[in-house]
């Protein structure tokens, strides 16, 4: 019996520390760099998606130019929407940023009125409509926004989950001491427009 | 009686976090509107067995009774999610969604397949192969030569298989708890190994204690598809495809 109490001795610091790694771990101590992983992650989901519908835009502009070339006005509109929106660059690192996120949640929605208001003029050009390239597109088009509403509720349930570990025990603990660096992050805005993918009839 | 309460509770967070239910996944053909006959619904579980078999991909056809009020869209990739359809590491599933009632249609494509089962894709195989029918009342018809234009595009170029390295990886940082989790394991050896050896005169049936490590529960993420039942692999699904209406 000895012989296991003076083993039991010789091991106490690596004892210590698994007791200490144990405890740690199991407070949460890997949650907040977790979720914040995951709803970075969401977001760069959520921007590829944007990014996918500004690359099919000047193919979109130009099919249609060919065909409804009085519709000037709201092409320069979605070609101007377009540039903006892909002037604002929000990375991971910047999503906890207020006003940058606004700004791009703002060039965002003005460039999907505008491509709104473009298929709503494209309804006169039959032609236009029955192009085999053009429905190419607009089948492209209506996956890339369904794909962005899955993207933007993702990352917005990612975030819901990340800042509430922020806010509550145990994570607050840690949000206090170790991870001081870490803020809460931005969401969007749910407009009740946004609240389901938008229906883009053509 | 507490544990009871904490499963009510649960029970209902998920059904509010979801807010939509879905049909059980019973098998590769799930005719929850009830809309297709028995050889039909035989004859495409084969096919889309076979198709599963040669590809890997999982394709589950699937007809609604209602969706509940939201859009085929939001119900397809929530039921694609729900169910895990497509291999886990691929993300390789394709639903085919009959919404009768609602005179709705859709192809939800998986991660992993949307590149070459794309939008404009499925977009012309609803329109050419299935509305068509629909619109004449058959919907064995629409359905039976849907499957067929998908799968003729899955598997246009075998070769195509082999190569299709362009799967979707999830980002997802390698988790910090499994550094840990290995870190801790090593410490706790590296304890049981020395008091091993200050415990040498104990025999040594008994230092091996019986005790054997590792184990733990691994997270076996895969549902296997084991004694010829099916289920899904655990792909996910994040809006591809399209949808048609009639």
């Amino acid at each position: 019996m000895p012989r296991l109490v003076q083993a039991l001795r010789s091991a106490r610091t690596p004892l210590l520390l698994l007791a200490l790694g144990l405890l740690v771990s199991g407070c949460g101590i890997n949650t907040i760099p977790t979720l914040d992983e995951q709803a970075k992650a969401k977001w760069s989901d959520v921007q590829n998606q944007y990014q996918r519908r500004a690359d099919l835009i000047p193919n979109l502009v130009a099919t249609v130019k060919g065909y409804a070339t009085q519709e000037r006005e709201v092409l320069t509109q979605v070609t101007e929407a377009r540039a903006k929106a892909t002037q604002v660059k929000v990375d991971a690192s910047t999503v906890t940023d207020p006003s940058k996120f606004k700004e791009y949640q703002d060039a965002q929605n003005a460039l999907t009125g505008a491509l709104g208001r473009l298929l709503v003029t494209v309804e006169r050009y039959p032609d236009l409509k029955s192009n085999q390239n053009f429905l190419a597109l607009q089948s492209q088009l209506e996956g890339t926004e369904n794909r962005i509403a899955v993207a933007r509720r993702d990352y917005i349930e990612a975030v819901r989950a990340y800042n509430t570990e922020l806010k509550t025990v145990p994570g607050v603990f840690w949000a206090s001491t170790l991870y001081r660096s870490y803020k809460p992050m931005e969401t969007f805005t749910a407009s009740p427009e946004t609240q389901r993918p938008p229906t883009v009839k053509f | 009686m507490t544990g009871l309460v904490a499963a009510l509770c649960i029970l209902a967070v998920v059904t509010l976090a979801y807010g939509l239910t879905f049909p059980p996944l019973t098998g590769r053909v799930v005719d929850e509107a009830g809309i297709l006959d028995p050889a039909t619904r035989e004859a495409l579980e084969h096919k889309l067995a076979d198709f599963e078999a040669k590809t890997t991909d999982q394709f589950v056809v699937v007809t609604l009774k209602s969706l509940q009020g939201t859009s085929i869209e939001d119900y397809g990739y929530q039921l694609g999610r729900h169910w895990g359809i497509g291999q886990k590491d691929k993300s390789n599933g394709v639903l085919l969604i009959v919404a009768p009632n609602e005179r709705k249609v859709r192809v939800e494509v998986g991660y992993g397949l949307e590149g070459d089962l794309t939008d404009a894709v499925s977009k012309l195989i609803i329109e050419n192969a299935i509305l068509p029918r629909f619109k004449a009342n058959d919907y064995a018809g629409g359905i039976a030569r849907g499957v067929d234009d998908i799968i003729q595009v899955l598997t246009v170029n075998p070769e195509e298989w082999k190569q299709r390295a362009k799967q979707r990886s999830d980002h997802r940082a390698p988790s910090v708890d499994v550094i840990i989790f290995a870190l801790l394991l090593f410490v706790f050896f590296y304890v049981w190994r020395r008091i091993l050896w200050h415990s040498r005169a104990y025999p040594p049936g008994l230092r091996r204690g019986g005790w054997s490590g590792g184990g733990g529960s691994s997270g076996s993420s895969w549902s296997g598809s084991g004694g010829g039942g099916f289920s899904g692999g655990g792909g996910s699904f994040g809006g591809g495809g399209a949808s048609g209406s009639w």
